[in-house]
């Protein structure tokens, strides 16, 4: 029996540190394991016995590319437990932060992570030799993102303004002023950003996935709606642990999600756009039809092409929400707390993030439970590589670790936040 | 003298994470060239590449101080004059996103954005456990480079 081993020992352009084994016998990829060494984080230990006002600045601290996302999830679980709904102006700014992530992170993965694999270059370094205004054009849309985090959360990373209820501090809407003429400008960098994505050569795969996202009512979802699949699956967040598991596998820190009796599925921007792409805005609709995107998209590695036009939809959506801004009357709704249990889904930008809390009388944190985006998406990275990677073993060694490192950053995995990167390793026989 | 300095747009920038043991050696850089310097602006930055990399735009000359890890003993001190070439890449990527000060600064010298004068200042780590105080060594480093960086920016 021949048999062929890819190793990659440090998968590079990826947020976290792992490693990838695909062992091939006979021509036929047997496995592919993702393998996720970094140490566990406790965060969900960090909770207990803490406040529950305190979740969203302890969540924060989970990743820096997507603070958001986590005090999102936090602060919606918590206002689920607790009783309370965040409507008008208050849940559109917490729209308008959710557009300040999307944009800074996925155009640090578009242009930074996942285009030089498209072009050809080592990294965003070899590619910004050749590309200058490309890289700088990115470098300046994800400041926009950046800036719309820093007004509304007090600074770029790890922001400090998000609070159960609301805000610490809501804007006046003058000061929503200059980000708008910042984000026309990224709007243009995002259509362009477009069209450059849907030029590349793309491989011509598809997989069968069930694709998992929120569905918004009529909009894009960021932080509300229930969670669907292209598979008939729709529940809200609270019967989440009813139809989700996971389950520990020796090669990973992080734990793997499945859907109960059905197994993998896939989460991030290929799901939400297959299950939302009717809410996008005009012009984010239109852009994706222009860059040859039907309703769903089964390429995981066109997903670029899906985070642009993502990209595109966040600067429309926070310029819709800085014309229509009315200042609130007051930047957040008081909570009393109770004895309870909360839970939330957000979408963060490499997908779905799911938090339950369950509270004590005096609003102490009893429990928590984090299931980040990666959890969920490393069983199918792991089956888009058993997939894909037959048909490229004829590759050399060089060449198929990087077709397979590519096949992991198709999904933008975030394995700081799953524990948290990546040695390949492929074994071929013989 | 400072002001010579500041006529010439100058970057003092120090990088660190303050709960990562000697992680933090940038950051008390910082701290100790405020007592030494006025009128120089002095940042204080985690690291991330991109915020890096806004940070030299449009600067006429660079002092960047970080940690690193290269097997050196702890409290080494290096200097790298890198208008003249690139940074070693490793050691210095202590980034958990893998895009670090190397990776900013070979972005800013293909986008064209290094600044003409760019001096690197290194400072070897042995602990970055978290919540750990500064190792004895490293401690001593910070102070010499605290003054070595006021000769090089008062020079400049």
């Amino acid at each position: 029996m021949k048999v062929r081993t890819i190793k990659v020992d440090q998968l590079a352009r990826v947020e976290g540190e792992g490693a990838l084994r695909v062992v091939a016998r006979d021509g036929v990829v047997q496995s592919a394991e993702l393998n996720i060494f970094e140490p566990p984080r406790f965060f969900e230990a960090f909770l207990r016995d803490r406040m529950f006002t305190e979740a969203p600045d302890i969540t924060a601290r989970i990743c820096g590319i997507c603070p958001v996302a986590y005090q999102m999830s936090a602060v919606h679980a918590m206002e689920n437990a607790l009783g309370v709904v965040v409507d008008g102006p208050l849940r559109e700014l917490r729209r308008l932060i959710y557009c300040g992530e999307w944009i800074e992170s996925h155009t640090l993965h578009v242009y930074m992570l996942h285009a030089p694999d498209f072009l050809g270059y080592e990294g965003a370094i070899e590619m910004a030799r050749d590309h200058a205004d490309i890289v700088r054009r990115g470098l300046d849309l994800k400041k926009v993102g950046n800036s719309i985090i820093a007004l509304l959360g007090g600074r770029e990373i790890h922001p400090i303004n998000v609070r159960v209820g609301g805000f610490y501090r809501t804007p006046r809407k003058r000061e929503l002023q200059p980000l708008a003429e910042d984000l026309k400008r990224a709007r243009d960098q995002a259509l362009a950003t477009v069209r450059w994505t849907a030029g590349f050569d793309f491989p011509d795969v598809d997989r069968d996935y069930e694709f998992v996202a929120l569905r918004g009512d009529g909009e894009y979802p960021f932080s509300d709606g229930r969670i669907a699949s292209n598979r008939g699956l729709d529940i809200s967040a609270v019967e989440y642990d009813e139809h989700f598991e996971e389950s520990q596998v020796e090669h990973s820190t992080a734990l793997h999600a499945h859907l109960k009796a059905r197994g993998p599925y896939l989460t991030g921007p290929l799901a939400r756009y297959a299950l939302n792409s009717a809410s996008l805005s005009p012009l984010a609709r239109e852009a994706a039809q222009e860059a040859g995107l039907e309703r769903v998209c089964a390429n995981p590695f066109r997903s670029i092409i899906i985070r642009a036009v993502e990209v595109l939809y966040a600067c429309d959506e926070a310029l819709r929400i800085i014309d229509e801004y009315e200042e609130p009357e007051r930047p957040a709704i008081e909570i009393e707390p109770r004895a309870s249990t909360g839970f939330a889904a957000t979408e963060a930008p490499r997908g779905m993030l799911y938090h339950r809390y369950q509270l004590n009388a005096d609003g102490k944190i009893a429990d928590a439970r984090i299931v980040p985006p990666t959890s969920q998406n490393q069983p199918s990275i792991e089956e888009d590589l058993k997939t894909f990677a037959t048909a490229w073993l004829d590759l050399p060694d060089e060449a198929l670790r990087h077709r397979c490192e590519q096949t992991i950053r198709n999904h933008d995995p975030c394995i700081s936040c799953a524990t948290h990167f990546l040695r390949l390793e492929i074994d071929r026989g013989g | 003298m400072a002001d010579r300095a500041l006529k010439r747009r100058c970057v003092v920038l120090c990088i660190g994470n303050p709960q990562r043991g000697d992680d933090a050696a940038g950051r008390a850089v910082a701290r100790a060239l405020r007592a030494l310097l006025d009128g120089v602006e002095i940042v204080e930055e985690e690291g991330e590449a991109t915020r890096v990399l806004a940070r030299l735009a449009g600067a006429d000359a660079a002092f960047i101080v970080d940690a690193c890890v290269s097997g050196q003993a702890p409290g080494e001190i290096r200097r790298f004059d890198i208008g003249a070439g690139p940074l070693p890449h490793t050691g210095f990527s202590a980034s958990t996103h893998g895009f670090g000060l190397a990776e900013a600064v070979e972005l800013a010298r293909a986008l064209g954005a290094l600044p003409p004068r760019c001096v690197v200042y290194a400072i070897e780590g042995a602990s970055f456990d978290i919540g750990a105080p500064l190792s004895p060594a490293v401690a001593t480093a910070v102070e010499i480079v605290a003054a070595r960086m006021r000769a090089d920016i008062l020079g400049d």
